[in-house]
């Protein structure tokens, strides 16, 4: 009899966890839940803001301490006839625009870019799902090609604009200013030292070496300087911000 | 019952203990979710899907991760909400806990607690049911002391602390954490470890509550009394 209650009971804390985890399943249908549950990365961005140097630099390593082989992610060739042609010339007719809330919009080409100083740097990239992988990373500053186009006081966000395309549109991604001002967010156009290849963004990528690798937006074509993120996509900043509820924020 | 009772734990301990509870329940079920993602463990700083893994974890059931059907967003949603809730939660109950001398009055191991002697008559009593000391009933067996202190001081701790190491933002502000840890690929194989040892805990505890009566403990953990077992 008591053995029986016992057993019952058992079934009972493992049913109750099981009740549980399909609970929250059904809460955050709730919008106010979801809401709540959403401020977690506002909370954990304004924590790190709060205590920690905003320009604390991520960590870079030796040359001997990266991956051996640098895998993949996301989209491994935009495949669209422009970049085809654009890669058969060797991206010689390739420019980055830069506009939006600046004094001097500008078209940049690799070469241009290559006149800015450089900044090299080995850093830890950091996929969403979990791996991490080592390399090396060269490129103007971010924040000079914003300043050599004269950034206005009312610019907030930065939004990439890229090659390639998810659901019918061109991939973009946005950063504020504080990650974008810092001194090791890079568009690089070398990785490695050798010329960004296809599979890994060529021929520039974003590094914003505080975030997870989808912020690392490849195949870049456009930088526009914007007040709010209210007018880009469905509002929230990024293609998967907008279409799968990742972080904004990829700081962790 | 007739039998006596006694204010077995204290409200700062029975808050913190659901807390913890619903937070570890939470951040296990979304953990699993984050982990069907990329099911493969390293060591060291770097590692992906060409570097030598040193485990390969299965993949984890729909009922037992948050949700159930695998979205990454979504388990990483409900993991770093709750993983606040976990940390500042830990971090109020151990300061609330060395101010009212909970953790010096009931956690502290002495001398005689750790004697092989004692230990293996505890083991004994443990295999026998029997898990209060009639002479101080209110007091932790060594048993349990050992365990809520590896859970407290070393469980918890390390489980936030690879947790945080796994952040690069927090990368940036602490570099020590991949010091400590050994790199991020280290630190989110620990975070695995540890969380591995706060399930186990997880399973025994429940085993032990329903072994010494449901009622009782149940009880002492929600109003703080506990009746004293004849």
């Amino acid at each position: 009899m008591m053995w029986r209650r016992r057993q019952l009971l058992a079934r009972g804390a493992v049913g109750g966890s099981a009740l549980l985890l399909g609970a929250c399943d059904r809460v955050i249908q709730q919008p106010e839940v979801r809401t709540i549950l959403f401020k977690g990365e506002d909370i954990h961005r304004g924590l790190q803001r709060a205590l920690f140097d905003r320009d604390a630099l991520a960590p870079e390593f030796r040359p001997d301490q990266m991956s051996p082989r640098f895998r993949t992610n996301g989209t491994r060739d935009p495949g669209t006839d422009a970049y085809a042609a654009l890669r058969a010339g060797r991206f010689a007719d390739w420019r980055l625009t830069v506009d939006g809330l600046v004094a001097r919009p500008l078209a940049l080409s690799l070469s241009d870019l290559g006149a800015f100083p450089q900044r090299a740097q080995i850093t830890r990239h950091d996929c969403v799902e979990g791996w991490s992988a080592i390399g090396k990373w060269q490129g103007p500053r971010l924040a000079d090609v914003l300043r050599a186009a004269g950034l206005s006081d009312r610019a907030r966000y930065v939004v990439f604009t890229c090659a390639d395309s998810y659901g019918g549109a061109p991939y973009y991604d946005s950063i504020d200013l504080v990650d974008a001002f810092h001194p090791q967010t890079i568009l690089a156009w070398a990785m490695n030292d050798r010329f960004l290849d296809v599979g890994h963004g060529a021929p520039l990528r974003l590094r914003v070496e505080r975030q997870l690798g989808y912020k690392q937006a490849k195949y870049l074509m456009r930088i526009t300087a914007v007040e709010s993120l209210a007018g880009v996509g469905k509002g929230r900043g990024g293609y998967w911000e907008d279409n799968v509820d990742y972080d904004w924020w990829a700081g962790i | 019952m007739g039998a006596t009772a006694i204010r077995r734990h204290r409200l700062a301990t029975r808050l913190w203990h659901w807390l913890n509870a619903v937070a570890v329940i939470v951040l296990i079920g979304s953990g699993l979710g984050i982990s069907n993602a990329h099911p493969r463990l390293y060591w060291g700083r770097y590692g992906a899907n060409f570097d030598h893994a040193w485990a390969q974890l299965p993949r984890f059931p729909a009922w037992l991760t948050i949700p159930a059907n695998y979205n990454l967003a979504i388990s990483r949603r409900w993991h770093l909400f709750f993983a606040l809730v976990l940390a500042f939660s830990l971090l109020g109950y151990m300061v609330v806990s060395l101010i009212n001398r909970h953790f010096q009055r009931d956690l502290r191991l002495r001398r005689r607690d750790l004697a092989p002697a004692h230990i293996a008559a505890d083991v004994r009593a443990h295999l026998d049911l029997r898990f209060h000391d009639p002479e101080a009933p209110g007091e932790y067996n060594v048993l349990q002391k050992l365990s809520y202190v590896a859970v407290i001081f070393v469980l918890l701790p390390l489980v936030i602390l690879t947790g945080l190491a796994l952040s690069p933002g927090m990368d940036a502000a602490w570099p020590w954490l991949l010091d400590l840890f050994g790199g991020r690929q280290s630190a989110r194989s620990l975070h695995f470890l540890a969380m591995a040892g706060l399930a186990l805990f997880t399973v025994v505890h429940l085993t032990l509550v329903i072994l010494a009566g449901v009622g009782n403990e149940l009880r002492s953990m929600i109003t703080g009394w506990w009746r004293v077992p004849e």
